[in-house]
């Protein structure tokens, strides 16, 4: 088993555990797990996964499912948002 | 139809009102707002003037959609010389002004000269008056609005004003509507304060007129659809606001932080749209009382913000207590982590007074951010800030500065003149994070290479609103691109610099555009003005006015050498995040985006691509 952060942020930020601070959670994954996995267990859809970044580099859609974890890795996920 | 066809000319040295038509060849070449006005001002000013002098000239300018039942169709924009540039200058803002002032039957207010005392110009729809401001002179913003609409005794009366900053030259000043809508950048509420013109009241009951009422309503209903079922505008923006931005921008690494030296804020979530949800430990409350709406927008944005009314800036001060503009992203940005400051608080205060006296966040804080890196350098000392120590993350150090900028007292005077001025008094230039003397918005341009660009050639000087390539490179709309290539920048920002302009010379917020294109946009301008107005027509007034304002600033001095980023970003790769090792690649995408313009390698727009534009 591997730790590795999870990050969930605006609307999304409903699906964390109760008690986690700051948009991130904890969270123990088989070894080799990838970022598709990840989604799949906190139950997110596709279409409100819309940003996804591994340590803060985009992993585009058709990557996250061959996309592996490792430990330490720090996964963040946002719907579609805009600003400026 | 749509434009009323006619607009005012104030001369306040003569202290005369005129009516003129509005030149209908140039509403069709340049649409209106940012576009008219920028031709009327070049048709009219010498580009050397000296911004705050009498012969300088400010118009407030309203666009087609202004007015009307199109979503988001409140905007105005103030077009002068900008004291803190020397370039054009346009600020754009929303709230309930520009709706008033097209609804009082004008397109635009020309405003010329300098009035001998303090006035204000009171406008009910053709009744026209300038009048005594002595009363309101040395008053806030806010104090001014009340004692306006008390005066007239009219509650639906409509304010732009300036406050302290504006009256005392602080070359950010903005002009603040509403309470705390502003055109916020370059200095605009300076060439006011300049002209001894307190405040514009407007209040407009004409209504608006459109070619085809049946085709208008028809075109507005189904774009409002589309901005109701996209995700940003619908749900996203409504919810959070710009500010849920400061964790993305974070997350990636392009979050300038104590000016510019690092790029991710260890702060940044406490600052955060996330942040402004939780409630306080302090007393149980979340900071973001609710969200607002602009004149006839549909997305409603707009933060208002309650503060701890037990935090150290407001115990002893009831007034603050009651909810009001709260931070947004770029806001948040400046006085949060460019300053490192993580004190949700102390930065809404901040914000608080930048509304109440009339100045910009962005270049407060920017120029804030620049004084600590000069205090900790020992550059500054105690002496220079009156006995405050000018720290990195000191919140306290934050909100006395804020206030006295915003009174133009104390040291605050010093940072009412901007990043570049300051850092260059004190003898250390490299150190302003500006372009063309206007302090940068909240995107480490190594992070997101696109906005490097960006700022490099924005025609008022370092901004975001000109061409906000964040959209493509970080959130991926219209598509996603890499934020850390420069390969196809050149093409992308050209792209977003037109198809903007063309956005702020219609009257509608840049803000729709996260889920309206030019498509979106011209079936409502066709249906509302005369003329055919297509997306490509639409394309060439946006690079029409690009160039025209290009045009301006060359003929005030600028040149190709103005079109850069100071050494730290072009030399000083980031530290960490996804972009560690990199500087800006600005010299890999300039020379190209010239060539896309169809400029000289020296930046000057080509014989053959004035007469293209019609500019020759």
């Amino acid at each position: 088993m591997a730790k590795v952060t999870l990050k969930l942020f605006a609307l999304l930020g409903r699906h964390l555990p109760p008690g986690s601070v700051a948009n991130a959670t904890e969270v123990e994954i088989p070894d080799g797990s990838d970022i598709g996995a990840l989604i799949a267990r906190f139950a997110l859809s596709e279409k409100d996964c819309h940003l996804v970044l591994l340590n803060g580099a985009f992993v585009p859609p058709d990557s996250r499912t061959s996309t592996r974890l490792s430990p330490g890795d720090t996964v963040s996920i946002w719907p579609p948002i805009g600003g400026g | 139809m749509s434009w009323t066809g006619k607009f005012l000319r104030i001369d306040l040295t003569k202290g005369t009102v005129g009516t003129e038509e509005l030149n209908r060849e140039w509403a069709r070449q340049y649409l209106g707002q940012r576009g008219l006005a920028t031709k009327y001002f070049a048709e009219e000013v010498d580009p050397k003037v000296d911004p705050l002098s009498p012969a300088n000239k400010m118009i407030f300018t309203t666009g087609p959609l202004t007015g009307t039942a199109a979503s988001t169709g409140g905007r105005y924009s103030v077009v002068t010389k900008g004291p803190l540039t020397g370039c054009i200058a346009c600020s754009n803002s929303g709230g309930f002004f520009g709706n008033e002032l097209k609804n009082a039957g004008w397109d635009m207010i020309i405003v010329e000269g300098k009035s001998p005392r303090p006035v204000y110009l009171s406008v009910e729809n053709e009744t026209v008056e300038i009048r005594d401001a002595a009363e309101f002179w040395g008053k806030t913003v806010w104090e001014t609005e009340n004692g306006l609409k008390a005066r007239h005794q009219d509650p639906m009366l409509r304010v732009a004003s300036i406050g302290a900053a504006g009256e005392k030259g602080a070359l950010y000043a903005c002009i603040v509507n509403d309470m705390h809508r502003a055109a916020g950048r370059s200095g605009v509420g300076a060439v006011m304060g300049s002209k001894n013109l307190k405040a514009i009241a407007v209040r407009g009951t004409r209504g608006v007129t459109v070619k085809d009422p049946d085709r208008f309503i028809k075109a507005t209903i189904e774009q409002k659809k589309v901005l109701a079922d996209n995700a940003v505008t619908g749900q996203g923006l409504p919810k959070y606001g710009t500010q849920v931005l400061m964790n993305v921008i974070n997350e990636i690494g392009a979050l300038p932080t104590r000016n510019f030296r690092d790029v991710q804020f260890e702060g940044a979530h406490k600052i955060s749209a996330e942040a402004m949800h939780e409630p306080r430990v302090t007393d149980g409350k979340a900071n973001l009382a609710t969200n607002g709406a602009c004149f006839g927008c549909t997305i409603a944005c707009g933060r208002i913000s309650r503060m701890d009314a037990g935090h150290f800036s407001i115990a002893t001060r009831p007034q603050y207590k009651e909810p009001s503009g709260g931070v947004e992203y770029e806001a948040a940005w400046a006085v949060g982590a460019d300053c490192g400051v993580d004190d949700l608080e102390a930065c809404t205060f901040a914000n608080f007074m930048c509304n109440e006296h009339g100045f910009d966040p962005i270049s407060f804080g920017s120029t804030l951010a620049a004084a600590m890196e000069m205090y900790e350098m020992g550059v500054l000392t105690r002496e220079h800030t009156g006995g405050i120590e000018l720290k990195f993350g000191s919140a306290e150090a934050l909100v006395k500065m804020a206030e006295l900028t915003g009174k133009g007292e104390g040291f605050g005077v010093e940072l009412g003149l901007g990043s570049r001025r300051l850092c260059a008094k004190y003898g250390h230039p490299e150190l302003s994070m500006t372009v063309k003397s206007q302090e940068f918005p909240a995107y480490d341009p190594r992070g997101i290479q696109g906005m490097g660009l960006t700022y490099a050639t924005s025609n008022r000087g370092a901004c975001h609103l000109r061409s906000y390539t964040v959209a493509s490179e970080v959130l991926g709309i219209p598509f996603k691109s890499d934020p850390l290539a420069t390969e196809g920048k050149a093409a992308l920002v050209k792209a977003f610099q037109d198809a903007t302009a063309a956005f702020d010379a219609s009257g509608i917020c840049i803000f729709t555009t996260f889920a309206w294109s030019l498509e979106n946009l011209a079936p409502q301008l066709d249906a509302a003005c005369e003329g055919e107005w297509t997306p490509d027509v639409l394309l060439e007034v946006g690079e029409r006015i690009w160039t025209l304002e290009r045009q301006f600033n060359l003929a005030a001095g600028m040149t190709a050498a103005d079109d850069t980023l100071p050494k730290r970003l072009l030399k000083d790769a980031a530290k960490t995040g996804p972009a560690k090792g990199l500087a800006s690649g600005l010299d890999k995408m300039l020379p190209e985006y010239y060539q896309l313009r169809g400029w000289t390698p020296d930046g000057v727009p080509t014989a053959d691509t004035l007469k293209r534009l019609h500019l020759a």
